[in-house]
C-alpha cells in the first residue's frame, strides 16, 4: 500500500534511479537486442560525393553464402519519399518567405543517383553481420561520377553542378525575418559606428556515443512490425513511416527506443536504414538488425550548423545598439532532412534579438543543397548560430566603438521583465533578468582583478584572453498552433499518463524520450511531491508507442516543461477524482477535501482524512462509491503550451594562447544559468557541464571538412574528427539565477541546450581577446585549432 | 575456417569456434552475450569498450577474440560483487558522472586500472588518464569527481 513521502524533492539533487543498470553493465540498448531468426543487414553506399547510377548488378552479392536478400531502390515499389516536416511555401502563408521551399525526393534506396559520399543504394540481409558486409563488397554499381559541391558559398553559384531537378541553382528555399527598412534606416543614423564581419559557423557532427541502431521484426501471424530503433521521439518515427513512406497501418506498427545512448538531436530524424529494414522484415518475415560502423555515422547521420553569414551591427556613440543585419547561407547537405527548414529560419532568425533592447534587426537566409550530408538540428538547432552571430558581433562592435565588452552588453540589456517582452524578431520572451546572471558572472569572475592580471600578463609577453557570451534560448517547443502556422508539419504538444495502481503504486507514460536527461528520475520527483508517496513507489515509462499514449519526444529542451506539465495535468486529475472519492468516504462535499501529505481531509478537520491509498483501492474496488463516478484512477492529458520558454544567462572564458604554437588552453570556464524553476539541480549541473564541453569543442577542435575537390568526408572518423578530451576542458563553475517562467505551472524553462548554444562565442571571443595585443580584431572561421591560431599570429605579425 | 578459443570471463570460463577476425568486443557481445562493453567507434578511439585483460585495461575492439585465447577477463558485468557495488560504480553514481551511460562501462574499467597505478590521482591526472575514452554528456566535470570520489573511497589495500 502506498505510504506517505518523508520530504519535498522538487528542487533536490537525488541521486538517478537509472545509474544503477547503466553502471553495471545492465542498459538495454537496441544494439543489444538479440532476436531468434535475426538476419544482420550491411548497407552499399556511395563513393562517390555525386554520381549517376547507370545500373545496379546484384548477382554475386546475393550468391555469397548466408545471404538471404539484396535489395535495391527499385524493389522497393509503392514505398515514397522521407518526409520533410517543415514546409516554408507561400501557399502555405508561411511569414518570410521570398522563394519557396523545394521539396525534394528523398529516397530510402536511391536509384537514379547518389548525391553525397554514403547515399545508400542497397541492402545485404544475411544470416551473419560478416556474411552481410562481405557480401555489400560484391554488390556491383556501375557509376557515372559527376561533378559535385560542397562548399556552402559555392553551393548555389552560377555552373555549380546541380543535385536536383526541382530545386533550380541548388537554392532550397530564401526567407527573411524583421525589418529590412528600419534597418536600413538605422545603419543610417549620423554618427553611427558601423561593424561587418563575415561569421562561419562551420558543419559539426553530433556523435552521440551509441551510433545509430534498429532491429526491425515483422510478425507475419499478427501482421505486427515491431521497430527497435535509436529514436528520440518513437511515435514520430513511427508516424512519418507509416503514414508517409511506407504506408502501413499506424496500429500495427510499434516503435519502441530502449535505453538510447545520447541524441543531440541525430537522433530526432527519420532515416533510410531504419525505413529499408522495417521494409525488408515485413518482406522477408524475419527479423532484421543493423548498427550503424562509426565511420557510418559520420556519413549518414543528419550533421549540425553550417553557416556562412556576413552581420553588421550600428552603434550609437554612446554605444546603444541601434541595428542588425544579417544575411546567412545555410548548407542543408543533399537532401532535406526531417526538420532542416526550421532550423536556419524559425530556429535562427528568431533569436537574433538576443538579450538586447535593438530597435531594427533584419536576417535573410538563403538555403542551399550540397553533395553533403544532410543538415538538421544538432543541440541547440539555430540558437546557437543566432547566438554566436549576436555575441561575436556585438564584441567586434564595442571594439569598433572604443567600448569595453563587459560595459557595451550592460548598456543595452532588455531590463527585467516578466510576462512579454516583444522581440523585433516575432518571438515574445516570457521572462527574464538579463542583468543579474550577468552582474553574478562578473562577481564570480572578478572582472576588473582579471583585466589587471591580462594587463601585467601581456607585459611579460604572454597572450590572456576573455570572452563573453550573454545568450538567450527558446525552448519548450512549442505552441502547436503557432509552429503550424510556421510551417511545422506536426503538434509540438506532450501527452503524460499517470496510472494509479489499486494498491496506490504510480506507473507514469511519458511521451518525452529519456536518452541521458534523467527522466526517470525528475519525472518521478514531480509525481512523488504531487501525491505525496515515496519515489519508489513511482515508475516512469518512455519510449514504446505500445504503452505511451502519443508523444512528440525530446529535443529543444522541452521534456520537463512540456512533457512534466502534461504529467502534472494528469496528477491534478488523479487528485480531483481522489477527492470525490474520499469525500463519499468522510461523508463531506468533494470541495471541502483537500489533499495534503499524501491523503484526502476534510478542511479544517485533519483528523477526518483517508490516505492516498485506500482511496486507489476505493477506485479499484468500488463497493462503497460515490454514484455515477467510473471505477479506476488513471488519467492522460495532452499539454500544448502557450508559448516558447527562454533561458538565458551568462558564460564568460579566460583562455591563454600559446604565442610559439598556437595553442588555445581554457583556464577557467564560468556559467551563470537561468533555466527557471529547477527539478533537479545536479541534473542540471550535468547538461550544463555538458552542454559547454559541446560548444567548447566547436570552438576548438570540432568541424566536418569535405574536400572541396573530391566531395570526400575527410572527418569521416574518430580519428579524423576531434571530439573533446577530459584533458582539454576545466572544472566549470557554476551558478544559476532564477526567473520562473509564467508559461507553465512549475515555472521551469529547459536546460539541454544552454551551454552548447552559450559556450561556443565565449571561448573564440576569449581568443580575439587574447590575440588583441597583436592587431587581432576578429577572426572568422572555427574551430581554434592551433594550427590556425599560429597562422592567424604569423599573419598579425607580418602586417 | 573457425579457430578455438578458450577464455575466463568474470570468474566464468568460456570455449568457442570463432571466425579468427572475430573481435574481442564482439566475441563478448554477440558470443558470450555480455552486452555491457559497448562499441562506440571502428578506430579505437572512444573506449567504451574497454574491458581488462590480464589486469590491464584494453580496448576489446583492439584485440581478436583468438588473441585473447587463454586470457583472464574482466567486464563491467564482473565488478560489482555479490550484489555490492565496486567504489568506482558508486563514485559515478555519487556524483552524476554519466548521463546516456553508453561510454560508463568503458570510463568505469578505465578508472579501474587507473586507480590501481594511481591511488590518489590529481585532478590532472585523471584528466590525462581518460585521454582514451570519450564521453559525449558530461563535459567530463562529474567523471573527473567520480574517480575522486572512488579514489577516497577505495578500501586499503591489503
Amino acid at each position: 500500500m502506498a505510504t506517505v513521502a518523508a520530504e519535498r524533492l522538487f528542487g533536490k539533487s537525488i541521486k538517478r534511479r537509472e545509474d544503477p543498470r547503466f553502471i553495471t553493465g545492465r542498459g538495454q540498448y537496441v544494439d543489444d537486442l538479440k532476436i531468434p531468426g535475426m538476419t544482420y543487414a550491411a548497407f552499399v553506399r556511395s563513393p562517390h560525393a555525386h554520381a549517376k547510377i547507370r545500373k545496379i548488378d546484384t548477382a554475386a552479392a546475393t550468391r555469397h553464402p548466408g545471404v538471404v536478400a539484396v535489395f535495391t531502390g527499385k524493389d522497393m515499389t509503392g514505398v515514397n519519399s522521407l518526409p520533410c516536416g517543415w514546409d516554408l511555401r507561400k501557399e502555405k502563408k508561411i511569414p518570410g518567405v521570398i522563394q519557396d521551399l523545394a521539396i525534394v525526393p528523398h529516397m530510402p534506396l536511391t536509384s537514379d543517383a547518389a548525391r553525397h559520399v554514403g547515399d545508400p543504394v542497397a541492402i545485404v540481409i544475411a544470416d551473419s553481420h560478416e556474411a552481410a558486409v562481405d557480401a555489400a563488397e560484391k554488390v556491383q554499381v556501375d557509376w557515372e561520377p559527376l561533378a559535385a559541391v560542397t562548399i556552402t558559398e559555392k553551393a548555389a553559384a552560377s555552373g555549380a553542378p546541380k543535385l536536383h531537378e526541382g530545386a533550380p541553382g541548388n537554392v532550397a528555399f530564401k526567407w527573411e525575418i524583421g525589418d529590412r527598412a528600419a534597418t536600413d534606416a538605422a545603419f543610417k543614423t549620423a554618427g553611427a559606428v558601423t561593424v561587418k564581419k563575415r561569421i562561419v559557423n562551420q558543419r559539426l557532427v553530433a556523435n552521440a556515443m551509441e551510433p545509430r541502431a534498429c532491429v526491425a521484426r515483422y510478425d507475419d501471424a499478427t501482421g505486427e512490425l515491431t521497430l527497435w530503433v535509436t529514436s528520440q521521439n518513437p511515435h514520430v518515427h513511427r508516424l512519418l513511416m507509416c503514414a508517409f513512406v511506407l504506408g502501413i497501418p499506424e496500429h500495427k506498427v510499434r516503435v519502441i527506443a530502449p535505453d538510447v545512448g545520447g541524441g543531440f538531436g541525430s537522433k530526432i530524424f527519420l532515416y533510410n536504414e531504419e525505413v529499408v529494414c522495417s521494409w525488408a522484415s515485413r518482406k522477408l518475415k524475419r527479423p532484421v538488425r543493423w548498427t550503424a560502423s562509426r565511420s557510418e555515422a559520420y556519413l549518414t547521420d543528419a550533421h549540425g550548423r553550417d553557416h556562412v553569414t556576413d552581420a553588421e551591427i550600428a552603434l550609437a556613440r554612446d554605444g546603444k545598439i541601434l541595428g542588425l543585419r544579417v544575411k546567412t547561407t545555410a548548407n542543408l547537405g543533399a537532401y532535406l532532412s526531417t526538420f532542416a527548414p526550421a532550423v536556419p529560419t524559425f530556429l535562427y532568425g528568431t533569436l537574433l534579438n538576443g538579450v538586447y533592447a535593438i530597435p531594427a534587426i533584419h536576417c535573410e537566409v538563403t538555403g542551399v543543397f550540397s553533395n553533403t550530408t544532410a543538415v538538421d538540428a544538432y543541440r541547440g538547432a539555430g540558437r546557437p548560430e543566432a547566438c554566436y552571430v549576436v555575441e561575436r558581433i556585438v564584441e567586434a562592435g564595442a571594439r569598433a566603438a572604443g567600448m569595453d565588452v563587459a560595459d557595451l552588453r550592460k548598456k543595452n540589456f532588455i531590463p527585467k521583465f516578466s510576462g512579454a517582452f516583444q522581440t523585433q524578431v516575432a518571438v515574445v520572451y516570457d521572462s527574464g533578468d538579463y542583468g543579474a546572471a550577468w552582474d553574478r558572472m562578473l562577481q564570480m569572475l572578478d572582472y576588473r582583478k582579471f583585466r589587471a592580471e591580462q594587463e601585467a600578463a601581456r607585459k611579460q609577453g604572454r597572450l590572456l584572453g576573455i570572452g563573453f557570451s550573454a545568450y538567450i534560448e527558446a525552448c519548450s517547443i512549442a505552441p502547436s498552433k503557432l509552429v503550424g502556422a510556421l510551417g511545422a508539419g506536426a503538434g509540438l504538444y506532450e501527452s503524460g499518463k499517470v496510472r494509479v495502481h489499486p494498491t496506490g503504486m504510480v506507473t507514469v507514460f511519458t511521451g518525452s524520450h529519456s536518452h541521458g536527461q534523467g527522466h526517470e528520475t525528475t519525472f518521478a520527483q514531480i509525481v512523488a511531491d504531487k501525491l505525496g508517496i515515496p519515489i519508489e513507489q513511482v515508475d516512469i515509462v518512455h519510449g514504446d508507442t505500445g504503452s505511451v499514449a502519443f508523444g512528440m519526444g525530446t529535443y529543444g529542451s522541452r521534456s520537463a516543461s512540456v512533457g512534466g506539465t502534461a504529467i502534472l495535468m494528469s496528477l491534478n486529475k488523479v487528485i480531483e477524482k481522489g477527492k470525490k472519492i474520499a469525500a463519499h468516504l468522510l461523508e463531506a462535499a468533494p470541495k471541502d477535501i483537500d489533499f495534503l501529505g499524501g491523503q484526502f481531509q476534510v478542511k479544517g478537520a485533519p483528523g477526518k482524512a483517508v490516505p492516498f491509498g485506500v482511496v486507489s483501492l476505493t477506485a479499484y474496488v468500488p463497493h462503497n462509491y460515490p454514484e455515477g463516478l467510473e471505477p479506476g484512477l488513471e488519467e492522460t492529458s495532452f499539454y500544448d503550451p502557450s508559448n516558447f520558454c527562454f533561458p538565458f544567462g551568462a558564460h564568460a572564458c579566460i583562455v591563454e594562447v600559446d604565442r610559439d604554437t598556437g595553442n588555445v588552453r581554457i583556464l577557467r570556464y564560468l556559467a551563470v544559468d537561468d533555466v527557471g524553476n529547477v527539478i533537479n539541480p545536479m541534473i542540471v549541473d550535468g547538461m550544463v557541464h555538458g552542454g559547454i564541453a559541446q560548444g567548447v569543442g566547436q570552438a576548438l577542435c570540432e568541424g566536418a571538412v569535405y574536400d572541396g575537390q573530391s566531395g570526400q568526408l575527410v572527418t569521416g572518423s574518430m580519428m579524423d574528427y576531434a571530439l573533446p578530451k577530459a584533458d582539454m576542458l576545466p572544472m566549470y563553475e557554476t551558478d544559476r539565477t532564477v526567473t520562473p517562467t509564467p508559461v507553465n505551472p512549475m515555472g521551469v524553462k529547459g536546460a539541454g541546450e544552454t551551454g552548447t548554444i552559450a559556450a561556443t562565442p565565449a571561448v573564440v571571443n576569449a581568443v580575439v581577446d587574447a590575440l588583441a595585443p597583436l592587431g587581432v580584431d576578429h577572426i572568422e572561421e572555427m574551430p581554434m585549432t592551433a594550427q590556425r591560431v599560429w597562422k592567424i599570429i604569423q599573419g598579425a605579425k607580418a602586417r | 575456417m573457425k579457430l578455438p578459443v578458450k577464455m575466463t570471463i568474470n570468474g566464468q570460463s568460456y570455449s568457442h569456434e570463432v571466425e579468427p577476425r572475430l573481435l574481442l568486443v564482439h566475441y563478448i557481445r554477440e558470443t558470450v552475450g555480455l552486452t555491457g562493453t559497448h562499441v562506440g567507434c571502428d578506430t579505437s578511439q572512444c573506449g567504451a569498450c574497454t574491458i581488462l585483460m590480464n589486469g590491464q585495461a584494453v580496448k576489446a575492439c583492439n584485440f581478436f577474440a583468438v588473441q585473447a585465447d587463454g586470457a583472464n577477463i574482466m567486464t563491467i558485468e564482473g565488478l560489482a560483487k555479490d550484489g555490492e557495488l565496486h567504489p568506482i560504480q558508486q563514485g559515478f553514481w555519487e556524483k552524476h558522472g554519466l548521463q546516456c551511460g553508453f561510454c560508463t562501462p568503458g570510463m568505469i574499467m578505465s578508472a579501474y586500472q587507473m586507480l590501481e597505478r594511481y591511488p590518489k590521482p590529481s585532478e590532472e591526472l585523471i584528466r590525462h588518464q581518460l585521454e582514451g575514452n570519450l564521453c559525449r554528456c558530461t563535459g567530463y566535470h562529474n567523471i573527473v569527481k567520480a574517480i575522486e570520489w572512488a579514489a577516497e573511497h577505495m578500501p586499503a589495500k591489503k
